[in-house]
């Protein structure tokens, strides 16, 4: 008894360390952006995350671009810069598949962030007979994968590891390793920044600790005293005890299904009824697994090497035959049924992008109530006229009616394009027409003097609106009885594509009915009708 | 003159309250055997046949979109799903604003030649309908249209002409207010609702709020009766 008692307390105080192996490609969002956007790799790349550079390519770094730098500084130190936005989603599906190549090599891989993962060396190394050949077999394995620029460190705990494998940016190889017992050591010059708590180095820097060797020089005991269980598990990081176990990843099922068509397929109904079996499997395997599937993403290639993606909601769950008329959707774009297409379909890939458990969808014993019912009839009339053709409506913001009203297709999620919570100074008056032109008719607007109606850089009338006609029938001339306006319009004037400068006006026509007239660089249209 | 401005207003209230009443009593009462009725604003209620919308009947609308979202309104209101098929300007935020909830309901643009299959198949799973033909249908597929919203117990509401409708409403003398030559901005009209319809021998009308300043519908032009109305005669109608 009092023997595994003071066992239980030399482990606390002690605490066991993993020897483990950490693989780095650097700059991976570089390297997956590369991958998915089929850019030159030695082009000077900057990713950008809220105005800044997130990441950077090799060649942008020789031209002086640095993390942290706001874009135009970066475009000014390299004009030749190619600028694209991180998509933290690219990197981690880009290193799904190098993670899967590592897995057949030495299974067991914990992945800690897209581009570093880390593996208990122990199995690798006696079956290698060694750690750094264990290391070099890994690294031949990513050479093939076309990651040659990839690092690999072997310490005591993966934060040391990873800084081993960062040393190697300086070093003469692509492999450290820091002996067992020596990461203390190691450890000892690097600056007190690597630990990944800002609030906590800008103290220590000002308490005059500079080196991880200084912080971990403190007393433990203190250390936990003042800065709690968080502040003593850093320190034991600088002190080269990293106790964090290697956690191997569960390797996903293979949900997603795809066939190859040979020879391709130059019809949309060939490619459906082709692709009806794989949406079977696909459906099969995720029932298997206890699943169902809200989200889908459909990848298209096509025979010239083009790659169409899209990934599609669905309000409940999909069935194998919702499955088959997204891909027909995305084929056919707003074609009919038999229409050709541009080029000729080579493979249709089918991967499930979120997926819940079975469970929560299960149809009651009466049935699923009365929206699973008008789902299927919108269902249907959305096989007759494609994925766009049923539109549900969600006003938002914005100053013009066509900017407030959004339109959805049935099953995607409606959400306005512009916030609703804003002010939007300039907006109509509160009563909304009841018929808006999708293409506004053009109209000519007179005064009492039959001359055209103009409004000029003040904002001043040439004269009061006393008739208007639409412009294709000009003797259909209705009088004006009443009119308001001129409000004027003044959009985006920075934005040359999409700047607007507008006057509107409100006129009664003798029937009674109520329009909104739209003058617009000198030409008039009715833009909704109060009827 | 506190107190007799108060007993006039208290009146007028009271009036509305039992028109109110009146118009639900006679829309829960089915006219035939087998139709019954959707919830109708009161104002246009009165002048339909029946004393509302019923299921499975088809309506006519002449025109005017606001009085199609006037129909419209009750039924969303009440829970009822609305689908509008072949309405490329159907202004959205006129429709929420003047009462029927967006979340149900379902915008069919462009039907193109099969308006009539997609409307038939709307029909099957929504309360009300709205259609526009862009040409005359033949007999026999409306025919077969009716039977099936009848199945269906679904009401159709056809911006045009229709063969079979129950009823057909338009406007007239509209009057807007708070527009001038020049000032101000259109705020609230005042219409005459005209319904034609089979059952009736002539046309009935009605002046109504189309919309009112606070957009939304009510009658127009009534003046308040005596200071104590007598319930009497109005329940004795109703229940007879």
């Amino acid at each position: 008894m009092t023997d595994t008692g003071g066992a239980v307390r030399t482990t606390r105080d002690v605490p066991s360390v993993v020897r483990t192996l950490v693989l780095w490609c650097p700059d991976w969002p570089v390297t997956a952006a590369v991958r998915a956007g089929h850019l030159d790799a030695d082009a000077p790349i900057a990713l950008i995350e809220k105005g800044l550079v997130f990441a950077c390519s090799a060649a942008a770094r020789r031209a002086g671009v640095r993390r942290g730098l706001r874009v135009r500084e970066a475009q000014s130190r390299a004009p030749e810069l190619l600028v694209q936005p991180y998509d933290p989603l690219i990197d981690h599906r880009t290193f799904d598949g190098v993670v899967d190549a590592i897995e057949e090599l030495m299974p067991g891989t914990q992945l800690l962030r897209p581009g570093m993962c880390a593996i208990r060396s122990r199995g690798p190394s006696r079956y290698y007979g060694g750690e750094e050949p264990a290391a070099r077999a890994l690294l031949d394995c990513l050479d093939a994968q076309g990651l040659p620029d990839s690092r690999v460190g072997v310490a005591d705990g993966p934060f040391t590891a990873e800084h081993a494998a960062r040393s190697t940016l300086t070093g003469p190889g692509r492999v450290r390793v820091v002996p067992e017992g020596e990461s203390a050591a190691f450890l000892a010059p690097l600056s007190i920044g690597l630990l990944d708590d800002p609030a906590l180095v800008t103290l220590l820097r000002r308490l005059g600790v500079n080196t991880l060797a200084d912080f971990a020089a403190l007393p433990a005991v203190d250390v936990h005293g003042r800065f709690g269980e968080h502040g003593a598990r850093l320190h034991a990081l600088a002190s080269g005890l990293d106790s964090r176990a290697v956690v191997p990843r569960v390797p996903p099922e293979q949900l997603e299904r795809a066939i190859e068509f040979e020879p391709p397929l130059d019809r949309v109904d060939q490619v459906t009824f082709g692709f009806r079996a794989t949406a079977d499997r696909f459906l099969d395997a995720l029932t298997e697994a206890k699943l169902v599937c809200t989200a889908v993403r459909i990848e298209v290639r096509t025979e010239t090497g083009e790659t169409s993606e899209r990934t599609w909601l669905h309000p409940r769950s999909f069935t194998a035959s919702d499955v088959v008329d997204r891909v027909r959707w995305q084929l056919q774009g707003s074609g009919a049924i038999d229409s050709g297409l541009g080029s000729a379909i080579s493979r249709v890939r089918v991967a499930p992008e979120s997926v819940d458990s079975i469970g929560n969808h299960e149809v009651g014993l009466w049935g699923g109530g009365p929206d699973e019912r008008i789902h299927h009839g919108l269902s249907r009339v959305q096989s007759m006229l494609g994925h766009g053709g049923v539109l549900t409506a969600v006003i938002g913001g914005g100053r013009s009616l066509a900017d407030r009203q959004t339109l959805v297709a049935w099953g995607d999620r409606p959400v306005p394009d512009r916030p609703a919570d804003q002010p939007w100074p300039g907006q109509l008056p509160p009563l909304p027409p009841s018929t808006v032109f999708r293409a506004p008719p053009p109209v000519i607007v007179l005064d009492a003097g039959g001359r055209s109606v103009e409004v000029d850089e003040r904002g001043a009338l040439s004269g009061a609106p006393a008739a208007f006609a639409p412009a294709t029938a000009t003797d259909a001339v209705r009088a004006v009885t009443a009119w308001a306006g001129p409000w004027p319009l003044e959009e985006r004037w920075w934005d040359a594509e999409t700047s607007r400068s507008a006057h509107r006006f409100q006129v009664v026509d003798a029937d009674g009915t109520a329009w909104l007239l739209v003058l617009e660089r000198g030409a008039w249209c009715a833009e909704a009708r109060y009827d | 003159m506190g107190d007799a401005a108060g007993g006039a207003a208290g009146a007028a209230s009271t009036a509305d309250t039992v028109r109110t009443l009146q118009s639900r009593i006679r829309q829960m009462q089915a006219s035939k055997l087998d139709s019954r009725s959707i919830p109708t604003h009161p104002a246009i209620a009165e002048l339909l046949p029946g004393g509302s919308l019923k299921q499975g009947a088809v309506y006519s609308v002449d025109r005017s979109a606001t009085l199609l979202m006037a129909l419209l309104a009750g039924p969303s209101a009440a829970g009822s799903w609305c689908g509008v098929v072949g309405v490329p300007e159907f202004g959205v935020e006129a429709a929420a604003r003047f009462g029927i909830d967006l979340d149900r309901l379902v915008l069919v643009p462009d039907p193109g030649d099969q308006w009539l299959a997609v409307t038939a198949a709307i029909a099957d799973v929504m309360g009300v309908v709205v259609t526009r033909p862009p040409r005359r249908a033949d007999d026999g597929s409306v025919a077969r249209l009716a039977a099936r919203l009848r199945q269906r117990d679904a009401t159709l509401i056809v911006l045009g002409t229709w063969p079979q409708s129950e009823a057909m409403l338009s406007l007239s003398e509209s009057d807007w207010s708070g527009i001038g030559n020049g000032h101000g901005y259109l705020s609230a009209r005042q219409v005459t609702v005209t319904v034609t319809s089979r059952t009736h021998a002539r046309p009935r009308s009605a002046r109504l709020w189309l919309p009112d300043r606070e957009a939304a519908f009510r009658s127009a032009g009534r003046v308040p009766q005596a200071a104590q109305p007598d319930l009497r005669p109005v329940l004795r109608e109703a229940a007879g």
